[in-house]
């Protein structure tokens, strides 16, 4: 494995995925559309909820945990969207005869999958507060720390994802939508820990997601900052994502050896 | 004579196929070299090989001297590649998608070098047009453009004139020529075109199942199996297989 960065081949794949970007409008509106969507959705039942338990939409918190959820979505699916990219247009080959590295590759998605999730999910928040008086950027530095957990969180599972679709091909496109939300209910997002059933929770403390929405509730119901979780939560994160690389390591190797770089696509 | 590629025993085998088996080979600096063969013969599997893109079973590559199986990265960026079964993103235009490969590659003074290749592959008309939009054959040019941004010191072609009409044909295969002597750089290509290899080629390397079958110049070919085309000397060693 080797680890050594340009920056220059990384800011060219950059740079490919923002002339992708831009060639289409549909494609942006789109990135913006599905976060803004859920905030009005849950915008209203957290309104409806008010009325009658006011204690479950205190501090706006579902409205905050719907954005925040959605960031791990969005980062995932910014990410291995870019990659399928390359597989729908057959580019793989064009790409590994290049001097490109494939931890060159794994930095560029990440940089694109920041910034798609960015253009996706701040004017959401932004939009929560004129149409209900919740805004996450109240939460301050917390809420950078929530954000960037999902975010690493999402990456870690395109590791996964990516490294299953370079591996046996776009067969298995189907996991990108379907994986993020095999952890959701262990997540805890809408609820808290100690709803779940024993086992379930026993699953859930190597998850590092429910440690980041226990974190959340802690902070906007209790106001009390839990640092420790999210340490928790990144110690996690930090593991499966470098889980995630070797096993997309492994993918890409495994693929050099079967010949499928040459083939990939549809 | 500066040797830049050798291989040996190179082997590449899937399963209970031998794709290609054993294959030991030379190229020279400044030499075009076409990979012929059947279908099923090994090219690909060969080229693939060359190129990293697949890792053989057993033996050597040696290129520019380095030890290419055990690091590729040292010399990726002195290559380069064009196939008609791989492309480029159709979404992109032209000009974005070799400003993207230059960068790749490392080019320096990128606006310069895209506006040399553009001239030289003719894509003038619709080097701002995206890709999905052009014809079979433009599109052909574009990746051998892109092929060349970094003036590659070793050219990986396969089938480089597929899809295009017989005057393109002509002056890519001049274009070719020029650039090696020009460069002195070494091309080897696959094809399937026995006029082509004979025009530009000056040596010739006959795979048949995987194995090196015949190996020399156009001429020494021609001579050796008394026959007036590479056509004639190619069906004779295609079908001297089906009789073993």
């Amino acid at each position: 494995m080797n680890l050594t960065l340009s920056i220059g081949r990384i800011s060219a794949l950059l740079l490919r995925y923002v002339y992708l970007l831009r060639s289409s409008w549909p494609r942006i509106i789109e990135i913006a559309y599905w976060p803004t969507m859920q905030m009005i959705i849950w915008g209203f039942v957290s309104q409806y909820f008010s009325a009658s338990s006011p204690e479950l939409t205190t501090g706006g918190i579902l409205i905050s945990v719907v954005l925040v959820w959605d960031s791990l979505f969005r980062s995932h699916i910014s990410y291995t969207l870019s990659f399928l990219e390359e597989l729908w247009s057959r580019n793989l080959g064009n790409l590994f005869v290049s001097p490109l590295r494939p931890i060159e590759l794994i930095v560029s998605l990440a940089s694109i999958s920041m910034m798609r999730t960015l253009i996706g999910m701040v004017p959401a928040a932004l939009l929560a507060i004129p149409f209900f008086g919740v805004s996450v950027f109240e939460i301050g530095f917390p809420l950078l720390a929530f954000f960037f957990n999902l975010v690493f969180t999402g990456w870690a599972i395109s590791q996964f994802v990516t490294g299953i679709l370079i591996r046996y091909g776009l067969g298995a496109e189907s996991l990108t939508w379907v994986l993020p939300f095999l952890i959701a209910p262990f997540s805890c997002i809408y609820y808290p820990l100690d709803t779940l059933p024993e086992w379930m929770r026993t699953v859930a403390e190597v998850i590092p997601t429910s440690y980041v929405f226990e974190g959340m509730r802690s902070l906007l119901l209790d106001g009390v900052w839990r640092a420790d979780l999210l340490l928790t939560a990144f110690l996690l994160n930090l593991l499966y994502f470098f889980m995630g690389v070797g096993f997309f390591f492994w993918a890409f190797n495994s693929a050099r050896k079967q010949g499928i770089l040459l083939q990939s696509g549809e | 004579m500066t040797i830049v590629l050798r291989t040996q025993n190179l082997t590449k085998r899937f399963a209970d196929i031998l794709a290609v088996d054993g294959l030991s080979m030379q190229l020279e600096e400044g030499s075009i070299t076409a990979l012929l063969g059947g279908n099923g013969a090994g090219k690909t599997t060969t080229l693939s090989m060359l190129l990293g893109l697949l890792k053989p079973t057993s033996g050597k590559i040696e290129l520019f001297g380095h030890d290419f199986i055990a690091n590729r990265f040292s010399v990726l960026s002195r290559m380069n590649f064009s196939s008609p079964y791989v492309d480029l993103p159709q979404r992109l235009t032209v000009r974005e998608n070799l400003s993207v490969y230059a960068r790749l590659y490392g080019v320096k003074n990128i606006g310069s070098r895209i506006s040399e290749v553009v001239q030289e592959f003719r894509l003038e008309a619709f080097v701002d047009r995206r890709l999905r939009k052009l014809s079979s054959g433009q599109k052909t040019r574009v990746s051998l453009a892109k092929a060349m941004i970094n003036r590659p010191e070793f050219l990986l072609l396969d089938e480089p004139t597929a899809s295009l009409d017989p005057d393109t044909t002509s002056w890519i295969r001049e274009l070719l020529d020029a650039y090696r002597k020009e460069s002195g750089a070494t091309i080897l290509f696959a094809s399937h075109d026995m006029r082509e290899v004979e025009l530009l080629c000056d040596e010739v390397i006959l795979l048949r199942q995987g194995k090196l079958v015949e190996h020399g110049s156009p001429e020494s070919l021609l001579e050796k199996y008394d026959h007036k085309t590479l056509e004639e000397v190619f069906l004779q060693v295609s079908r001297s297989e089906l009789k073993e």
